[in-house]
């Protein structure tokens, strides 16, 4: 693991979130009852397989869910001592970007094709800040500087199309830290990038932590990141953060079997391994939950009571809790 | 390179690649009639693969993996060198042994199902190579699409749906299943995994495992993800640039990587543990273009061993130890 900034007090708390769609299948409860906290300086980890509910979960925090067909149905998200959920739309948008930025998947799709990279940064950092012109061009530059692209003045006439895959994911990373937020969230931000400028974007991130105690948030399918980046985990399954602990916890103790599960079907580089673990079946559609516990159709530890009631969340030890009848 | 390593099946080579190259013309103008400049996607590779074992391509984004999988699959025509399947050329054969080759040489791609017709059932779809190639009768046709289903983990049920209906790692068993149609003795697998989750990354895998221990088929597997390599690979390639800069067996390759490009390639990959260590060696710099790649090793204007020679001296391949083959002015 990369060395971590000094964590600090509780800059961030939700508190039972629940975001839910309505679909022509029904409602969909793509976040059912979320809690969990961020620390100053501290990076989070969020995984779980793809539906599971980490994207909406960043998108509710940042007031983004698109309304209709999404509701917060009801929750609390406190950030620096505020409730967002209570915020106008107008107050938001002050907030997003200065102390909430989220990074998201596609670095292309959250780039306008038709601005050049240096214009959208001076765009990013106008929105936040009223200061001169001048300056914003010059505080653009820094933040392209920072995130390493090569000759910046140059570049950042740049429209995106002309950069490769990985400066256009530094310069969404650029926009994502030029107002110096409180808290980011990165969802999948290295998937699109190759390991070695994977690994140089990691290290910047972690950088720009360090500078200037930055809390982060990761959401990744990859076990990988989670190791190398976080100090804490939340294991999310079918909209509920299953398990929680910090990273040894999880992968010294796994104690939710969809997270042991997990950690056992992915493949490592030092060691040959004979054959995978593999969880059988799919993560539950999420309009048509089972009742109880939902992991239970999938689970090699199934109870009877997992079938009707959804287990209670048990602590393991200070930092560590997982929901699992086979832990009461 | 003709030794075999000790995990080897009975070591034949099925498929070879000989000083492999693809230059695409970069054109400007009016009908694009004048050729500017030469993208060398792929300048001379070689390597064998073996019957029952997988051979690993790694690298990075552009080095020209899958462009050597197309002229393997006859979907480019080489600008250079040669095919040889059960050592004969197949550019030079005869039209029915081109065929056969075509038929059995398979693929699977990330996403192989989004280019077929949305609007066929999964059983005509995988039925469709034996209809092309085979004289045989729609029962026995059909009959081998239900045990194929059953191979690749899918029963009759799923023949009737249409492919939207669907998950990603289902639509994956099913390009495998399409892809072991025709008998095939080799295929090409083009990131079969990279798309998928976790966990059903990992039914895959064995999924595939399994069919080439029943059916002794030969895997071509380009990954980017160093884990899945060691986990799949009998032997892995490692390219930079258009070129093979390392080949090694694969327990070889990670116990004792050469190339400082497999290294740093190594170093970069995410650990498996928290406490996992790992050497730091953070590259600098982008992937040159194939484009205008540098003069000496592709790899010096990178590469923190970098002495004087290499931005002058083009590498060869040598055999520093048996079966592992580096290309670098350090050996
Ligand atoms: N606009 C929408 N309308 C209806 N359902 C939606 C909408 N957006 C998301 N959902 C549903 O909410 C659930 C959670 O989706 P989410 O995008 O949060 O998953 P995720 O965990 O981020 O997955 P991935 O790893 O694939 O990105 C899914 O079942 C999805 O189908
Ligand atoms: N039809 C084409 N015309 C021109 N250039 C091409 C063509 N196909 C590929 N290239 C170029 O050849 C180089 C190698 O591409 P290729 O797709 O083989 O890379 P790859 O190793 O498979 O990359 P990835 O990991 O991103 O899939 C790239 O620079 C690419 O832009
Ligand atoms: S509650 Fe029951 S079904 Fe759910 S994970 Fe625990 S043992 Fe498995
Ligand atoms: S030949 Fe020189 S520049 Fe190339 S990899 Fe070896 S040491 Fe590095
Ligand atoms: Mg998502
Ligand atoms: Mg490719």
């Amino acid at each position: 693991m990369v060395e971590s900034a000094t964590i600090g007090e509780i800059v961030l708390e939700v508190e039972d979130l629940r975001t839910y769609f309505r679909t022509r299948f029904g409602t969909v409860k793509a976040v059912d009852g979320v809690s969990f906290n961020l620390r100053k300086g501290e990076t989070l980890g969020i995984v779980g397989e793809s539906g599971c509910g980490k994207s909406v979960t960043m998108l509710s925090m940042m007031r983004l869910v698109p309304i209709p067909p999404g509701r917060i149905v009801s929750g609390k998200i406190v950030l620096d001592g505020e409730d967002l959920l209570q915020l106008s739309e107008g107050e938001m948008t002050n907030i997003r970007g200065s102390k909430i930025a989220l990074i998201i998947q596609d670095p292309m799709t959250s780039l306008n094709p038709v601005f050049s990279i240096g214009s959208q940064v001076a765009e990013a950092i106008k929105l936040h800040h009223d200061i001169p012109h001048r300056s914003v061009v010059d505080q653009a530059l820094e933040v392209l500087r920072k995130v390493n692209i090569p000759a910046a003045e140059t570049r950042m006439r740049d429209y995106p199309h002309q950069m490769s895959g990985g400066m256009r994911q530094r310069v969404v990373g650029a926009i994502g830290i030029s107002c110096e937020p409180m808290v980011l969230i990165a969802d999948e931000p290295t998937t699109s990038l190759d390991v070695t400028i994977q690994a140089q974007y990691l290290k910047l991130l972690k950088d720009i932590q360090k500078e200037s105690d930055l809390s982060l948030i990761f959401i990744t399918h990859d076990f990988g990141i989670v190791a190398k980046m976080c100090d804490r985990v939340a294991v999310m399954y079918a909209g509920r953060i299953v398990e929680m602990g910090s990273v040894r916890d999880i992968f010294n103790h796994p104690s939710h079997p969809y997270t042991e599960a997990l950690l056992a079907s992915v493949p490592k580089m030092e060691q040959d391994v004979e054959r995978l673990y593999s969880i059988e079946g799919q993560p539950p559609t999420l309009h048509d939950l089972p009742e109880g516990c939902p992991f239970a159709p999938r689970c090699p530890h199934v109870m009877d009571r997992c079938r009707t009631e959804y287990p209670p969340q048990i602590d393991q030890s200070e930092t560590h809790y997982a929901s699992c009848w086979r832990l009461a | 390179m003709t030794t075999t390593p000790e995990t080897s099946g009975n070591g034949q080579i099925i498929l070879e690649a000989r000083d492999l190259k693809k230059h695409f013309p970069v054109t400007k103008g009016l009908l694009f009639s004048k050729i500017t400049g030469w993208i060398k996607a792929v300048d001379g590779v070689s390597f064998e693969v073996r019957v029952g074992e997988t051979l690993g391509l790694v690298g990075e984004s552009g080095c020209g993996k899958s462009t050597t999988a197309k002229m393997l699959l006859m979907l480019e025509e080489p600008t250079d060198g040669s095919i040889l399947f059960e050592g004969e050329d197949v550019h030079l054969t005869t039209q029915a042994k081109r065929r056969e080759y075509r038929s059995s040489v398979q693929a699977v791609f990330q996403d192989p199902w989004s280019s077929l017709n949305p609007r066929m059932r999964v059983r005509d779809l995988i039925a469709e190579p034996m209809v092309i190639n085979w004289d045989m009768d729609r029962g026995g046709v059909m009959e081998r699409v239900q045990k194929l289903l059953n191979d690749v983990g899918l029963n009759e049920y799923h023949s009737n749906l249409f492919p939207h209906e669907f998950s990603g790692g289902q639509r994956q068993r099913l390009a495998i299943a399409r892809a072991l149609a025709l008998n095939p003795k080799v295929i090409v697998l083009d990131e079969p995994v990279s798309a998928l989750d976790v966990s059903i990354r990992a039914q895959i895998m064995n999924l595939l495992k399994d069919l080439q221990n029943e059916y002794n088929v030969s895997y071509l597997l380009i990954a980017h993800d160093l884990a899945t390599v060691r986990y799949m690979c009998t032997w892995v390639a490692v390219m930079y640039l258009g070129q093979i800069v390392e080949l090694a067996p694969v327990k070889e390759l990670f116990e004792n990587p050469l190339h400082p490009y497999t290294k740093a390639l190594m170093s970069a990959a995410l650990p498996s543990h928290p406490d996992t260590v790992q050497d730091e060696m953070i590259l600098m710099g982008e992937v040159p273009s194939p484009l205008n790649p540098p003069p000496g090793c592709y790899f010096h204007p990178r590469c923190p061993f970098a002495m004087d020679r290499c931005s002058v001296d083009v590498t060869e391949a040598k055999e520093p130890s048996p079966q592992h083959w580096v290309s670098c002015h350090l050996y």
